[in-house]
């Protein structure tokens, strides 16, 4: 296998596995060195700059519960496209990435939870509340697991892309759902301050900070993306490659 | 009842430790599977497309 034939020159050449690896492994030093750095200087600011007049120390969480609640749902917009991918141009490596993006979103959905309430505690006086935002975020983080779920008691990815990339593609509607739940129903949630029309409405004092913790956490999400779409390969191969055995042993075994 | 800063502190301790967890996970994940692969690939069993640059699927 020549470097030469390995190239990737269109698009389309991204759908060669082994092209993938060989990507992915030129890519992932590189994107793990710009993570590190951006969460060095992110959490430099978020500990450098000052306090709300109101909410004191804790607008500090703002930094870690803003950045993981826009990745859940980058997240499931990215498996999302990767469905599309599966269902329509059948792509070889949109079920690949649709999988090894669900456990990643779990886990950012679950940080949005969780240092939402421990931001809720001190700041409107409880963990929790079913208001619209809260609970749309919820449902997303259930429909994480449940997909985790279906895509591990189906064995055989062929089977169970078509019903996964379904399923991603009918809880899709959460997304604008939780996007826009803090103006269309009345909730303790407070409405978007960053991504807004006008502009942000927030300090450039924690703007900033937001900022290049936001920029820390796509890249992570990258990072881990790529990673665990080579695992996912790589475990297809090693069941292929099983199954293979499997088989010739089959024939050695009738054969004497 | 916490103090502030007690609340900040384990929103980022948690998110820490979340954090961490998936980037064991990823590199752990990974590097079984290699092992399994360089397992099979030693007792003689190879990919059909082994040697050809196109044609194959994950």
């Amino acid at each position: 296998m020549s470097e030469n034939s390995l190239a990737i020159r269109k698009f389309s050449d991204l759908a060669n596995p082994t092209r993938f690896l060989a990507l992915a492994d030129r890519l992932l030093p590189w994107l793990s060195g710009l993570t590190a750095l951006s969460f060095v200087v992110g959490l430099w600011l978020s500990f450098a700059t000052e306090g709300d007049y109101q909410q004191g120390e804790t607008v500090r969480i703002m930094y870690v519960h803003v950045p993981a609640a826009w990745l859940s749902m980058m997240c499931y917009s990215v498996m999302a496209l990767a469905a599309l991918g599966t269902l329509v141009w059948r792509h070889p490596l949109a079920d690949v990435s649709a999988r090894a993006a669900a456990p990643i979103g779990a886990c950012f959905t679950f940080l949005a939870l969780v240092t939402g309430s421990l931001w809720g505690k001190p700041m409107w006086g409880t963990w929790w509340v079913w208001d619209a935002r809260l609970t749309s975020v919820f449902v997303l983080f259930l429909m994480y697991l449940g997909l985790m779920a279906l895509n591990r008691a189906i064995d055989d990815p062929a089977r169970s892309s078509k019903v996964s990339a379904i399923l991603v593609l009918v809880g899709f509607v959460n997304i604008p759902i939780i996007k826009f739940s803090v103006e269309w129903w009345n909730t303790l949630h407070q409405p978007a301050s960053v991504m807004r029309l006008d502009g942000p409405t927030i300090d450039p004092e924690f703007l900033w900070p937001l900022i290049v913790m936001a920029i820390a956490f796509t890249l992570l999400f990258f990072t881990l993306h790529i990673a665990a779409m080579r695992n996912e390969i790589l475990r297809r191969r090693v069941t292929a490659l099983r199954r293979l055995a499997a088989r010739a042993a089959g024939r050695e075994a009738r054969a004497q | 009842m916490m103090s502030h800063a007690a609340y900040v502190f384990t929103s980022y301790g948690i998110a820490t430790l979340t954090v961490l967890g998936l980037i064991a996970w990823v590199i752990l994940d990974g590097r079984a599977r290699r092992r399994e692969l360089v397992e099979l690939e030693a007792s003689g069993v190879r990919r059909r497309s082994a040697g050809q640059a196109s044609g194959e699927t994950p």
